[in-house]
């Protein structure tokens, strides 16, 4: 038995098993996917919002603003990338300038600091790429962008060191109450827990309405994006967002912690929890939008394209849901947490984990270890850390991935940590999300995984059971 | 600090030449290579085809390669394995890494960089639909094969008809596979016309033209593509979608040489390609380029011919001859041409032949190519057909060179 089972390891369930283990608490997380971050964590805009978009009072607004002033220490503990690099709305007609108004006065009262209105020629002093129809604009200089996966992988690394336990593979299909907690079906197995956190995702409704009959249900809201080269973050130094609608944020135009450049999301009701795919509408409709802000972009900067699906809640409110289920005690959930729940995730986990932590009675540890150190990549050393790196691994030598500077070393310590896939393993390095794609270093990625493994090339995976890359030998 | 008069970046068949070149003209030469042995991709071209203008004979890649391999060994030339350059400062200052001698930092005299191409993935094209294991490059699909010696798929459909595609649909097919059809977006195909005879024709693959992936299927592996015809502008026209099932879509969709590290250290861009004279010098002295770096060529001949060119002048560089001050002569693409390597002329008197080469925009049958300066038709050659997956040649005479004003253009006329 333990103490909390967390259901989902996207980036609220490993943030909250970050957190929960700070406690004497025996924590086991449980993924239907066979990495950290398989769901919304792995495809969304990577952005901590500065919290002047929600809506004053609700737990969007508060984790947002609570989240985003926790940004700074989380990243520093757990070096994962995260630069204030400061968000601009901006509009693109003199009659919505009361919009950004009306948003500054939201800001102020969700308690947001450093914002500042801009006229059209501060505007574009700050970004000179911006198209002349940019009118002005709010500057929340809190806003942020980080890596949602680097995140997520460093908060349950972080956890497992301080204790946690996570089974992946292993789909939640039935929960049952029994003396004391539940018994939870995952998988092959039975696992008995004092308590749960639902941080499903996309089917944190489906796990809430297994125990509770205030049922609530989640409908997945489609964005897709277009990403661009390893360069191309240099074409603007802030996050560029337009007034954002009932459907969301807009479409907006943002450099990446890794100097890429993407444009999107789109925002599309869908009724399959599982389609990621991308549309040649979406695109046409990203590249149009984003054409609004940045006239003459380039066209031939794309490297790919990405959907990612936020859990957006249809029924039971049109807020986060966190914390105790009222019908059902030793239930926790975090439900219907999309935007803005990449920057509401420490939040989020500072809350829940303090209330399961008075529920099961549990005293903080002594012995926290709050750092998780990331892997050393070569890509950001300086010449004399590389030369040091080399000398103490001379794998650090050994380059790999070409377009990103990935080393023999930075691939086998993703390893170590428990990369098992080509896809786990750029997650971790970024080997294969440069120009080329993987094109030169995938196949050597799939080698160094299969020796690594001691497993045959076949079984080596891109990413999900099934997505086998090789299917056999030559004749 | 190592120093060398000429360090030569990628050896691959490029690379080699230039190497080799340079050498024989005297100069201390440093070849890099990231790869674990010379040949670049040729190690991994295992059908025949190549060396027929240079050794009047067909030979297969890694043949070809070891050709030059064996003279780089007889050679002077110093040879770094396992070693990516990372970096070249303006001052011709190279910044290299291996696991062996960890950073190296050599002085050159003068630098060519011949580092090949890379393949355009699926995401430069935006082929919508899900993102499941079975879409892989052609050349990818090609190290898998050849050098690895395992199959990526059972069942392949291959967008686009370049020359590794076509050599990819008779290597998967002779490995077993299933190859359904070669989809190209064009009305015509961008490989060699042998290949499409030798590679499809012969084993009854089909070629779509004017055709296109409109959506990839599958959730974990590729179950099946769509494709549809596209009409003149290159759309996609409604109702004429049709579903293959497959486990594979290769793609082999472009190829984009690799000039990063040429123009971070100074060398300027004409388009999407790097400006050269007819000395294959870039517009930053000393920095010189050449083979699939510099435009991607379709016979690995021409890629030897050219970098021999370019190392000797790099040498002459090194040892420290200056271009004479001169005219500069820019080349024009005009009308129906793509684009000249050499994109411009250097020098006041020219004494020997020019090879210039070029592609068409489309397909062109008894055309003539015309050259003008100043606004006249200075000569005009005539040629039976010519097609954007053939390059073209022509050489420049002394005579013509000297005559030029103060431009040169290039075009088609029907």
């Amino acid at each position: 038995m333990v103490d909390v089972a967390i259901i989902g390891l996207g980036i609220t369930g490993a943030a909250c098993a970050r957190e929960l283990s700070r406690y004497h608490l025996r924590v086991l997380g449980l993924e239907a996917q066979n990495d950290f971050a398989a769901g919304a964590t792995r495809a969304n805009s990577g952005i901590v919002h500065a919290g002047y978009d929600a809506k004053p009072g609700t737990n969007k607004a508060k984790y947002n603003v609570r989240g985003n002033a926790l940004y700074p220490l989380w990243a520093r503990e757990l070096e994962f990338p995260f630069i204030q690099n400061g968000s601009l709305i901006v509009c693109h007609d003199d009659g919505d300038l009361p919009g950004l108004q009306a948003l500054y006065d939201r800001g102020v009262q969700n308690g947001v600091p450093d914002m500042e209105l801009l006229d059209e020629n501060a505007l574009h002093s700050l970004e000179p790429n911006l198209s002349p129809a940019c009118r002005g604009a709010l500057y929340a200089k809190t806003g942020g962008i980080t890596c949602p996966y680097e995140f997520c992988i460093a908060c349950g690394e972080n956890a497992r060191e301080n204790g946690a336990e996570f089974i992946f593979n292993a789909p939640v299909t039935q929960i049952r109450r029994e003396d004391g907690g539940f018994a939870i079906t995952a998988g092959e197995k039975i696992y008995h827990a004092r308590t749960i956190l639902n941080a499903a995702g996309l089917y944190s409704d489906a796990i809430h309405n297994l125990l509770s009959r205030v049922p609530y249900r989640i409908q997945p809201r489609r964005g897709e994006y277009q990403l661009m080269d390893n360069a191309a973050g240099a074409f603007f130094t802030r996050t560029i967002f337009t007034l954002p609608t009932p459907m969301g944020k807009g479409v907006l135009i943002s450099p990446t912690v890794d100097g890429n450049l993407y444009l999107g999301p789109t925002s599309l009701d869908s009724t399959d929890k599982e389609d990621t795919s991308t549309t040649a509408e979406g695109r046409a409709f990203i590249l149009k939008k984003a054409a609004e802000s940045w006239d003459n972009f380039p066209k031939n900067r794309f490297i790919t394209g990405f959907t990612g699906l936020r859990a957006h809640l249809i029924e039971g409110g049109d807020d986060f849901i966190v914390g105790s289920a009222p019908d059902v005690p030793g239930l926790f959930d975090a439900v219907g947490i999309e935007s803005p729940g990449l920057t509401s995730a420490p939040a989020i986990a500072e809350d829940l984990s303090r209330q399961i932590a008075a529920y099961c009675g549990a005293k903080k540890k002594d012995n926290f270890q709050p750092h998780r150190p990331a892997i050393r990549s070569f890509r950001t050393m300086t010449n004399e850390q590389r030369r040091q790196a080399i000398a103490e691994n001379p794998l650090y030598g050994h380059i790999i991935c070409r377009c990103e500077q990935v080393s023999e070393a930075e691939v086998l310590e993703a390893i170590r940590r428990g990369a098992r896939t080509v896809d786990g393993v750029k997650r971790r390095t970024r080997a294969g999300m440069g120009k080329c794609q993987g094109g030169f270093c995938g196949p050597v990625i799939l080698e160094i995984l299969a020796r690594e493994l001691g497993c045959d090339p076949t079984e080596i995976l891109k990413d999900a059971p099934g997505s086998n890359i090789l299917v056999g030998p030559i004749r | 600090m190592l120093h060398y008069d000429v360090a030569v970046i990628g050896g691959g068949p490029s690379g080699m030449a230039a190497a080799l070149a340079a050498s024989k003209e005297g100069a201390s030469v440093l070849l890099l290579e990231t790869e674990p042995r010379l040949g670049g991709i040729l190690n991994q071209c295992i059908h025949n085809g190549f060396g027929l203008h240079i050794f009047k004979e067909e030979l297969t890649g890694p043949e070809y390669a070891h050709r030059f391999i064996r003279q780089i060994q007889d050679s002077p030339v110093e040879v770094l394995l396992n070693t990516l350059v990372l970096d070249v400062s303006p001052g011709r200052q190279v910044l290299a890494v291996s696991k062996e001698r960890g950073l190296l930092e050599i002085q050159a005299g003068a630098v060519v960089f011949s580092t090949g191409c890379r393949e355009r993935p699926r995401g430069a094209i935006g082929i919508p639909g899900t993102r499941p294991a079975g879409v892989i490059t052609a050349g990818a699909a090609q190290k898998y094969v050849n050098i690895d010696g395992y199959l990526p798929g059972r069942e392949c459909v291959i967008l686009g008809s370049g020359d590794i595609g076509l050599i990819m649909a008779r290597r998967m097919t002779l490995e077993g596979a299933k190859v359904k059809a070669v989809v190209e977006l064009m009305p015509y195909s961008s490989g060699l016309a042998r290949n499409i005879k030798q590679c499809l024709d012969d084993f009854g693959i089909p070629l779509l033209l004017s055709h296109t992936v409109v959506e990839i299927h599958g959730k974990n592996r590729v179950d099946a593509v769509t494709i549809a015809k596209v009409d003149d502008n290159l759309s996609p026209i409604p109702g004429t979608e049709e579903i293959i099932p497959c486990d594979t879509l290769l793609l082999s969709v472009g190829l984009i040489p690799t000039v990063e590290l040429a123009t971070k250290a100074g060398a300027e861009l004409a388009g999407s390609q790097v400006r050269v004279d007819q000395h294959f010098s870039t517009s930053h002295p000393g920095l010189f380029i050449c083979g699939n770096t510099l435009h991607v060529h379709d016979l690995v001949d021409y890629v030897t011919e050219e970098s021999t060119v370019a190392g000797q002048f790099a040498a002459a560089y090194a040892k420290g001859a200056r271009p004479a001050d001169g005219r500069e002569i820019p080349i024009q693409p005009g009308e129906g041409i793509t684009y000249t390597v050499p994109q411009r002329l250097t020098g006041e008197s020219f004494r020997e032949n020019i090879t210039l080469r070029f592609r068409t925009r489309r397909v062109y049958k008894q055309a003539r190519l015309v050259l003008s300066s100043g606004g006249k038709t200075i000569a005009s050659f005539k040629r039976p057909v010519m097609a954007p997956g053939e390059m073209q040649t022509l050489v420049l005479k002394p005579e013509l060179l000297n005559s030029l004003g103060e431009s040169l253009s290039l075009h088609v006329e029907e």
